[in-house]
């Protein structure tokens, strides 16, 4: 069991929790996942890791509440424990020997991309951070993101925030107001990551992605997670997470993580039901 | 007098009709008046020809003649010694080619029915038999074992009941490796497995779950944390695909998600979350033990039509006998001397239709088996929603990948030498699928064996040099 120490709402949609699991804590480096499972009953589940604490033994993860395991997650607080942690899977990110970097974060994508800024921050890299919501009250991590990052640029769909555009639009301005950036990172919904990828492509910067396909045991066993890269079949969760994004098939990818949607709608569409239920019974 | 019967004891059954629509057990195991008939056909050879078949050497004749004077206590007793799992391999080894091929009552009829013996022996016993005493003394001395499957069990039991100190680390959130998340319930009733598993803790096994060894740990760790040998029975849990167009659609599985989907997460049992698509019509591709598995229980999530795709004759399936029987029984439909050239998928990227051409049997392989030459143009369609890759897995690299000193072969085995198990690695044995890829139950338990009377060996031998 794996006891919760820490419990912060971020928004409407998003938590963060730190988690007891010492183990991991010890071993985890930016761009790694878990996988959680919440109960008996419950789905395995990918979740990256956005920070660790090696002294106090914790792993924190950050997630947005979109289906019914997130959700499920949600009802527990501190004090209360996770029933499986498995982890640090995948490989860490290769950060090392860049100067000049983008760091772009898309939503709850700002969760993975912030410990990769904060990282390439610490080896004395010059970091530009671009995030993206779809509306002001979203924002998350604005804090230590700028904390991380030599300049960062927060946009929303909306214009909530005074800066209305997609991340690509102030990613383009930088690249031609001169940044010379030697690695872009993109962490966020598939089709943001493919539209910075489509502009990097033109520009020729190499672009680094974080993918999160469906997958159960995160040890190359399933094959559940398998992506086409560069015309070859690699598994998201021991070849990846990260990929060199101008050789991912983002359509295949696209399709891919929509296997289960009609049934992860059912399930979410009734645990929300039956909370609504116990919250009238309370 | 011994039972002269030509044929076995038939095994009670469910319909075929009326099984494959559940996942209840398909045998439905002996009663005591059949075991102890069975039991009589044995004639207790002396040179007990059975035994030298059995890879963790049962000791055969003399189990059966407690099952035939109704000792049953006795007869779990005496398989114990040699197999911690005889309620597992009782069900899923395959006999017929290990103790009943080289029976004495099988040269002229069917040989003794020793594997639904020992089944009945084991379930007598978890009914009536109470606990298990541990009977190692403690010799302070700590083993580590990588993967809770049916080597690292077997070799855990082993030393346990030799006085070690055993720890188990598991990857997936449930101990018992293949037994939990490949063989289906129907075929091996998970509430067996966790019986077995609950017994080796109860002799003092430590089993941690959720640790992925090679990443959380290494092997270097694990000897600094002052385990004195360590263990890798980490199975061969990579699934192959056959790279042909199409394997990316979804729909497409490999055996491995299929089935750790329905047996490990449950996704047959509503009050599970574990999402998994339904289909009307699937074909599984491959001949072994783990596409009968798939399409059986494809079948048993409501699928119309389930097609077996092997490229050769069913004289050359590597599955049991008995599991294409049943199979074929509950309707599963055979396309033999074909092989899958490409999947189709429709405009949202799902499995329409798999394409197929036809084979005939050229001259044997390396493998022995002729080998399948393609007919040139007899390409054809079969209608499905899913294809489910089986054919075949192959050692899965993290362990070696962070090992230092850890060989392993072109295939991805790693290396032991065949009588100790011991890697290229002091202090490092291996055992089980890691080791010889995708095989038997009862080899890598054979395998755990022989690496823990090894480890032992190993401990005392430094030890000694130590005083």
């Amino acid at each position: 069991m794996f006891t919760i120490v820490e419990k912060r709402i971020l928004n409407d949609s998003m938590t963060l929790m730190a988690v007891e699991a010492p183990y991991i804590a010890k071993k985890a480096k930016a761009g790694q996942f878990i996988i959680l499972r919440v109960n008996e009953f419950g789905e395995r589940i990918p979740l990256t890791v956005a920070d660790y604490d090696r002294e106090k033994g914790t792993i924190t993860i950050i997630y947005q509440k979109v289906g019914k395991t997130t959700l499920m997650l949600d009802q527990l607080n501190v004090g209360d424990a996770i029933l499986d942690f498995i982890g640090p899977l995948g490989k860490a990110t290769e950060l090392g020997g860049y100067k000049n970097v983008a760091v772009i974060g898309g939503g709850a994508g700002c969760a993975i991309a912030y410990p990769q800024a904060k990282a390439l921050h610490g080896m004395g890299a010059k970091v530009d951070m671009i995030a993206g919501f779809r509306n002001q009250d979203i924002i998350i991590l604005e804090d230590e993101m700028k904390a991380v990052s030599d300049h960062l640029i927060l946009t929303t769909d909306d214009g909530s925030n005074g800066n209305k555009g997609f991340v690509t639009d102030a990613l383009r301005k930088n690249i031609e107001d001169g940044a010379n950036y030697d690695l872009v990172i993109a962490i966020g919904p598939l089709v943001m990551m493919r539209a910075v990828c489509n502009l990097t492509k033109e520009y020729n910067i190499k672009t680094l992605i974080s993918m999160n396909p469906i997958m159960i045991d995160g040890t190359g066993m399933c094959g559940g997670c398998r992506l086409t890269v560069g015309g070859k079949t690699k598994f998201a969760c021991v070849d990846g997470p990260d990929f060199d994004g101008h050789e991912v098939d983002f359509d295949e990818a696209i399709k891919r993580s929509r296997t289960y949607s009609e049934s992860e709608k059912e399930a979410t569409r009734e645990y929300n039901c039956r909370l609504m239920e116990g919250a009238k019974n309370a | 007098m011994p039972n002269m019967s030509k044929v076995k004891t038939p095994m009670p059954e469910q319909d075929p009709n009326v099984r494959n629509k559940n996942f209840e057990e398909v045998s439905l195991g002996y009663t005591e008046e059949m075991a102890a008939e069975e039991a009589k056909r044995c004639l207790n050879c002396k040179n007990k020809p059975c035994v030298s078949g059995c890879p963790v050497g049962v000791r055969i004749p003399e189990f059966i003649s407690c099952v035939a004077s109704g000792d049953m206590e006795n007869a779990y007793r005496i398989i114990k010694t040699t197999n911690s799992l005889p309620a597992v391999c009782g069900r899923v080894c395959p006999q017929e080619s290990q103790c009943e091929q080289k029976c004495v009552r099988g040269i002229k009829g069917e040989p003794v029915g020793i594997g639904r013996l020992e089944r009945y022996v084991a379930d007598w016993h978890m009914k009536h038999g109470g606990a298990e005493t541990f009977e190692g003394k403690p010799n302070g001395h700590k083993v580590a074992v990588i993967g809770a499957g049916p080597a690292g069990l077997t070799c855990a039991g082993d030393l346990a009941a030799l006085g070690y100190s055993v720890t188990v680390f598991e990857a997936l959130h449930t101990a018992g490796g293949v037994l939990m998340y490949g063989i289906p319930q129907f075929r091996l009733p998970k509430e067996i497995v966790q019986k077995e598993i609950d017994g080796l803790r109860d002799k003092g096994v430590d089993i941690q779950t959720d640790m992925v060894m090679g990443k959380v740990l290494s092997v270097d760790e694990l000897f600094e944390m002052g385990y004195e040998a360590v263990f890798i029975g980490t199975g061969a849990g990579l699934p192959s695909f056959m790279n042909i167009p199409g394997e990316e659609l979804v729909g497409t599985y490999s055996a491995n998600e299929f089935l750790t989907r329905v047996n490990l997460m449950k996704a047959y049992l509503d009050e599970y979350d574990t999402p998994i698509i339904r289909p009307k019509n699937v074909a599984v591709v491959g001949g072994g033990n783990v596409a009968m598995d798939a399409a059986r229980t494809a079948k048993r999530l409501g699928a119309e039509n389930v097609y077996i795709v092997y490229r050769r004759a069913e004289e050359q399936m590597p599955a049991r006998k008995e599991e294409i029987h049943h199979a074929k029984e509950e309707g599963i439909l055979f396309n033999l001397l074909r092989n899958p050239v490409a999947i189709h998928g429709d405009e949202n990227g799902r499995v329409r239709s798999i394409e197929c051409i036809e084979m005939e049997l050229g001259e044997p392989d390396a493998s022995g088996r002729r080998k399948p030459v393609p007919k040139e143009g007899s390409n054809f369609e079969i209608p499905v929603d899913c294809v489910v890759m089986a054919i075949g897995n192959s050692p899965n690299p993290l362990i070696r990948s962070t090992t230092e000193g850890l060989e392993a072969n072109r295939k991805g085995c790693i290396v032991v030498d065949e009588a100790t198990m011991a890697t290229t690695r002091e202090g490092v044995y291996a055992a089980g699928d890691a080791v010889s890829g995708a095989a038997t139950v009862i080899l890598a338990m054979g395998g755990g064996k022989e690496a823990a009377r090894s480890i032992d060996q190993y401990i005392r031998s430094k030890a000694d040099k130590a005083k």
